[in-house]
């Protein structure tokens, strides 16, 4: 009889126990309300977790205690007792005025961070004069062509004090030497200046997919930003390696997690190649999360990433440093979970994607207005977004303890099992010879594709409920909210600055810069110092890209 | 009877390289029968009338989310009738607001599909609108 199994824990003899003297009466009476319960990323969930799904997880080894090896309940010891998380929205619209106002009315509000979005043509290294440009100028994003736009981007922010995220990947090391050119014109000490480029490019082949050069040279323009922050701006964060749009792009969380932490492997084994010094560089590696809507499978997925990256950096790396084996990220809530559908019920779905972002631990955190899936937010809907933030830091208690659900039986097994996960697949990844090998098989962007689908399969037999679209719609309801209107004379504005901008500059020293530029590139010497210069003579974005699209060609997306 | 299938191009006009919509809706255009030309990536709307002409199809699905819609989807409309495809259906999807719906209808978009839009709803309309063809 059953009385005789063996088990090899006491837990899970009690266990067994409950379930046949307990729970197995209880589902006679009342049958479960589905077969299978499972995540948003469609991983099944059991119904009661107990120390018996723990027993491969150690308090010393796998836990541990808050600012400790290997930092599961966050790089703190203090947590958010000592100082709250960065309050960053991301915004950006139009021209750099109106962006720039939209910063100060952030600021004035209690926004602690800045965060700046670009327009298409930017993000690709187009101005706004050229023909690919038409119908995008400044529409989902600020338009920045030259340092001019820059300038005004910036005016009267002192880039010594406020640090500013920027979000751009492919000409990332084009936008940094503006940065730095009005930093320096502002009088800022590169010393003090901190900050991070998104400079992510590997996320863009996976996922994004804005990018311009071939993958080899356009790490080679990453290693080149690494080098040149550790040396002449050290407080200065050069990548964010993002699994936000690998996210957004459909992938489980599972696959954000995995896919993310080998691209960061992957940038710190590039920089270690060129020479650079793990405990010198990588402290200064942050990463980007998405937060989604299962709350418990966000929070493992956060404490999983810290646990995860510290052990490779000390295995894999040799790495020495604290700093170097903590994993610091951003979080943003999850812009693919915002229904047109009854908008306003996103402010309470943002709400709890973000209170999963605080109890994981994020250093910063951008929450998204109701009205996005619609369009770019309006002043209110950005408010409400900020506000919510302020909610869950100053009347939940949330911030007051810090990893309040490390030693959840539910949470650690599925931290474990995240681990686990993201560890097969670094294996599969390395079998491949790396992950830019990986994607030129196209292997992280099949996954995520067969994610997508099967997502919206789901979705669509109703085995996963979005509230107001596939259930509880309301038939006839319209999405009339007042929505923001970029002006449609942005791009007559931005020319007549570029123009401007042309005719003050010297060409013939805009003409040395991009041939040195040309130079460096082709000798494989580091970019940087050739493209502040090309900035400072006013070269434009478009200009200096050009430059070096001669030198390393476009790329091709393979077909898969 | 052999009954035609609807050929379909699926395309993504502008700077905008999010494709998770474009090809989740080809799959599912594909699982439902049709025949379906994905363009890739980065196509202007000459390439995208040209595509359309070249493969003889009888929709065209545009997906963007930048908000350039207003600029290109009129655009591939107008060159699709120049090169006398008067009964190819252009559908839009992405992120729309409803004022821009309005406009893009009365400039010849069949319809457009916001987030949230079952694919079944998109086979559906196209099984109903397209085939009055000969």
């Amino acid at each position: 009889m059953s009385e005789t199994k063996e088990f090899s824990s006491p837990a899970e003899a009690s266990v067994e126990r409950w379930e046949r003297e307990t729970l197995e009466p209880a589902l006679r009476k009342r049958p479960e309300r589905k077969k299978r319960f499972e995540t948003v990323s469609l991983e099944e969930v059991g119904r009661l977790y107990t120390p018996a799904d723990t027993s491969d997880v150690d308090y010393e080894r796998d836990i541990s205690f808050p600012g400790e090896f290997p930092y599961t309940r966050g790089i703190h010891p203090t947590g958010y007792r000592g100082k709250l998380w960065t309050m960053r929205q991301f915004a950006g619209f139009g021209t750099p005025e109106e962006t720039n106002a939209r910063f100060k009315y952030l600021l004035e509000h209690g926004q602690t961070g800045l965060s700046v979005a670009y327009d298409l043509p930017t993000l690709m290294g187009y101005d706004a004069d050229s023909p690919l440009s038409e119908g995008e100028v400044g529409k989902c994003g600020v338009a920045v062509s030259s340092l001019a736009d820059m300038e005004v981007l910036f005016d009267g922010i002192p880039l010594e004090q406020v640090t500013v995220s920027q979000t751009i990947n492919a000409p990332a090391s084009v936008l940094l030497a503006m940065y730095l050119v009005v930093a320096e014109k502002q009088g800022a000490d590169f010393n003090k200046i901190s900050g991070t480029l998104q400079n992510d490019i590997l996320k863009e082949y996976i996922a994004q997919k804005e990018w311009i050069y071939p993958i080899r040279p356009a790490m080679k323009l990453v290693v080149d930003t690494f080098e040149f922050c550790t040396r002449h701006v050290p407080k200065y964060n050069p990548i964010s390696v993002s699994g936000y749009h690998i996210r957004e792009a459909g992938a489980t969380a599972l696959q954000e997690l995995a896919f993310t932490l080998r691209d960061g492997i992957e940038y710190v084994q590039w920089g270690v190649d060129a020479g650079l010094d793990v405990d010198e560089f990588v402290p200064r590696i942050s990463f980007f999360f998405n937060a989604h809507n299962d709350f418990f499978e966000e929070i493992a997925k956060y404490r999983a990433a810290r646990r995860i990256w510290s052990r490779v950096m000390r295995e894999r790396f040799n790495a020495r440093e604290e700093r170097t084996l903590q994993l610091r990220f951003h979080t943003q809530t999850a812009g693919v979970s915002l229904t047109v559908q009854q908008p306003l019920n996103n402010i309470v779905r943002v709400a709890i994607q973000a209170l999963a972002g605080v109890i994981g631990g994020t250093q910063s955190l951008h929450t998204d207005a109701y009205d996005e899936a619609l369009a770019l937010p309006t002043d209110q809907a950005a408010l409400i977004a900020l506000r919510t933030q302020q909610i869950i830091a100053e009347e939940t208690g949330v911030p007051n303890t810090v990893d309040p659900l490390g030693g959840s039986y539910f949470v650690e097994s599925l931290t474990k099992k995240m681990e686990d996960g993201a560890l097969d697949y670094f294996d599969k990844i390395d079998s491949m010879g790396g992950m830019v090998e990986a994607i030129e098989k196209g292997f992280p962007q099949r996954e995520i594709q067969e994610s997508a689908y099967q997502y919206q399969k789901s979705v669509e037999r109703g085995e996963q409920t979005i509230v107001g679209v596939n259930k509880y719609a309301m038939e006839g309801e319209s999405a009339e909210v007042p929505t923001l209107v970029i002006n449609e004379n942005v791009r007559e504005r931005q020319l007549a600055r570029l123009e401007q901008a042309k005719a003050r500059r010297d060409n013939g020293a805009v003409a040395n810069a991009l041939e040195k530029l040309k130079q460096a590139a082709r000798g494989g010497d580091n970019t940087m110092p050739a493209t502040i210069e090309a900035v400072r003579a006013y070269a434009t974005l478009g200009e200096i890209c050009d430059a070096l699209r001669d030198v390393y060609g476009l790329y091709e997306e393979p077909a898969f | 009877m052999s009954e035609r299938k609807i050929r379909v191009l699926v395309a993504k006009p502008g700077l905008d390289g999010h494709d998770r919509g474009a090809k989740v809706i080809a799959r599912a255009l594909r699982d439902a029968g049709m025949e379906v030309i994905y363009t890739g990536l980065r196509q202007t709307p000459e390439m995208i009338a040209a595509a359309a002409l070249q493969e003889d199809v009888d929709a065209v699905g545009v997906s963007i989310l930048s908000g350039a819609h207003n600029t290109l989807c009129p655009r591939i409309v107008e060159l699709l009738r120049e090169r006398g495809m008067d009964d190819c259906l252009v559908i839009v999807g992405g992120i729309i607001p409803q004022e821009d719906i309005r406009r893009l209808k009365e400039q010849g978009v069949s319809e457009v599909f916001l987030p949230g839009t079952s694919t079944e709803n998109i086979v559906k309309f196209l099984r109903e609108n397209v085939g009055q063809r000969t």
